[in-house]
């Protein structure tokens, strides 16, 4: 097992006059045994950023380190990590046990003791009768196990996730979920796992880096991400739906946002004077989409009504009190948070 | 809604496939009836007349030495065809697939040959091997070889070997080409975290998920060297010396119209088409089962 240290990690394509950064000196240490997640749009670089993890992209600048080994010109396979790809990247000619034993065979693990390391992942997995089943024959989630078990039986210090449940539906996912927390639990091993959902984010994660263009807008614990945004982009990135920026708010500062989550207002007979544009229900609460009107523009605020609470009118003018002490601010220009 | 024109007319679908139809029957089936009937006759010396003769035609090839010796020709000539022929091709498939800059540009010239008639493949050839003044017979006389494929027979079977594959290239890069980008790259990478080297990565991976391309390869270079390198036998060695590179479908050619022995010549044929349905038949019998993931 191992801990992770990037250092002002760059990666460019091309070269000279024509390259292209794409990571902008990204910084992170990821402690021994944590569960990082990596999250954001697509094209942040979070991807490219765990493919140099993994040794599959040239690392342009900067230096990444697993355990107290820097890697950076170290070979994918002499980097002691395992990764499960996107579309599982199983060899479609080979038994789910030979898919489970390739690495070992390779790395000359005598044969009983394969075969005792894939029983046992196989396991752990719930695949043992489907041991001698080519990946074709199986169902998405099984091959998305077969690659989960592939990277177990080589017992690696890091394992390196890129969005690995993205191609499982709605239901298997959240059941893979729990099941991959479950195994890093029992297992212990220092994970990296990247994706696009907020929500597999903020339900695997220990802590979470929040990625944006190139550049790791913040790192923490989900909480902390949640509560306190470093950024507009981290606050209108996690949590759903996004948090209300509102840029010329009153009683603030000029140059100054203020955002405020939509659970944290609450409807009350003064204070900011809104028009019910839309009303939308999803079981358990109601969302409230209010127009405010400044000057010639307006804006959109949303508000979380939980159930029980009397829902406005449409069309009705309504006033909110937003919670004082849960409004945040950030600086307009740049976005960061004050 | 129905998307697909119907026809109400009975004769029209028959009138829209008539053109294929008729090509087949005129240019496929009536020559082949024909020399299957010819192989059951013979001529007389001087023509005028045919005589039924059963499979007697049949019965003196098998006794024929000659006959037996082309078999051996062959199948030299087409192993060799097809095991260089794929090997090269596909060695410079594996490179072209690593190329970034200038792509297209190497596939392209990679691609020309095929556009080579086999005649043309086959002087050109001559004209570099003609001995001494042809480019590579010269070379190779400075460094001790006396190239000559009119008297060597060795000389002439590699000569011929040698401009079937060159002409065969084009058409296997192409698949192995296509067949190699078809591979995820992500199992190769997949591969080189759990260790393999780029060797092992080739034999145990990519190998093996490049083997019904392969196997479809050989099926058609076979027949390739089977029939199509004619023309470049022909052009080169005429089946020479004596008849060490007179393969099948040059002896079917040379028996008839240099010989003159019809029944024999149409009876070779008839031999040659039951090995090219042979190998069609395994061909779609392996295809459609073993090798495909």
């Amino acid at each position: 097992m191992a801990s992770i240290t990037l250092s002002k990690v760059f990666k460019s394509y091309g070269s000279g006059k024509t390259a292209n950064q794409v990571i902008h000196g990204v910084s992170a240490e990821i402690h021994d045994g944590e569960f990082v997640v990596v999250v954001g749009p697509s094209g942040c670089g979070k991807s490219t950023l765990l493919r140099m993890v993994a040794g599959l992209e040239e690392i342009s600048g900067g230096e990444i380190s697993i355990g107290s080994r820097v890697v950076n010109d170290l070979e994918p396979s002499e980097r002691d990590i395992a990764m499960v790809f996107q579309n599982y990247a199983l060899y479609p000619h080979m038994s789910v046990f030979d898919n489970m034993a390739y690495g070992l065979k390779i790395a000359r693990v005598p044969k009983d003791e394969i075969k005792a390391r894939v029983d046992k992942a196989a396991k752990i997995l719930e695949l043992g009768q489907y041991l001698n089943r080519k990946p074709r024959e199986l169902s998405g989630g099984q091959r998305q196990r077969v690659a989960m078990g592939r990277a177990i039986v080589r017992q690696p210090q890091v394992f390196l996730f890129d969005e690995p449940l993205s191609n499982l539906d709605a239901k298997l996912r959240a059941h893979t979920r729990l099941e991959i927390q479950k195994l890093h639990r029992d297992l212990g091993i220092t994970s990296l796992f990247v994706t696009h959902d907020q929500v597999e984010a903020m339900t695997l994660a220990q802590r979470m880096i929040v990625m944006n263009a190139g550049i790791m807008e913040q790192f923490g614990t989900p909480e902390e991400v949640y509560a306190r945004p470093a950024s507009t982009f981290v606050a209108t990135f996690i949590g759903s739906p996004p948090m209300n920026l509102i840029k010329e708010a009153p009683g603030a500062k000029p140059g100054v946002t203020v955002g405020i989550r939509p659970e944290h207002l609450d409807i009350t007979d003064s204070g900011w004077a809104l028009t019910v544009d839309a009303l939308e229900t999803l079981g358990a609460e109601r969302l409230v989409y209010g127009r405010w009107q400044h000057g010639e523009g307006y804006e959109l605020v949303i508000i979380r009504c939980d159930e029980g609470r009397p829902v406005p009118q449409l069309g009705s003018t309504i006033h909110v009190t937003p919670r004082p002490d849960r409004l945040h601010y950030f600086d307009t220009t740049t976005g960061k948070r004050i | 809604m129905e998307k697909r024109v119907r026809f109400k007319s009975r004769w029209l679908p028959w009138v829209l496939v008539a053109p294929q139809l008729a090509i087949t029957l005129i240019f496929f089936y009536w020559p082949a009836a024909q020399a299957l009937l010819q192989s059951v006759m013979m001529d007389a010396p001087f023509g005028g007349s045919l005589e039924f003769v059963g499979l007697d035609n049949f019965r003196q090839l098998f006794n024929d030495p000659d006959y037996l010796a082309s078999f051996r020709t062959t199948a030299i000539f087409s192993i060799l065809v097809a095991v260089c022929g794929l090997s090269i091709s596909l060695l410079l498939a594996v490179m072209a697939n690593r190329v970034v800059r200038g792509e297209r540009f190497y596939k392209t010239l990679l691609i020309w040959p095929y556009a080579v008639a086999p005649v043309v493949a086959g002087v050109l050839w001559v004209f570099m091997f003609a001995s001494p003044m042809g480019v590579i017979a010269f070379w190779l006389q400075a460094v001790g070889i006396n190239w000559n494929h009119l008297l060597n027979s060795n000389h002439a079977m590699t000569l011929i070997i040698i401009a079937a594959v060159w002409k065969q290239i084009s058409y296997n890069f192409l698949f192995f080409l296509a067949g190699l980008q078809s591979i995820p790259k992500s199992l190769i990478e997949a591969a080189a975290i759990d260790g393999a080297s780029p060797w092992r990565r080739f034999w145990t991976i990519v190998f093996p998920l490049l083997s019904p391309t392969t196997f479809f390869l050989l099926v058609i270079n076979v027949v390739y060297s089977f029939f199509d390198t004619f023309g470049i036998i022909d052009a080169t060695t005429k089946g020479g010396p004596g008849k060490d590179t007179s393969i099948l479908v040059y002896k079917v050619y040379y028996d008839g119209f240099k010989a003159m022995d019809m029944g024999g010549s149409a009876a070779q044929s008839v031999i040659l088409m039951a090995i090219v349905v042979t190998l069609t038949v395994i061909q779609f019998r392996f295809v459609e089962k073993k090798v495909q993931y």
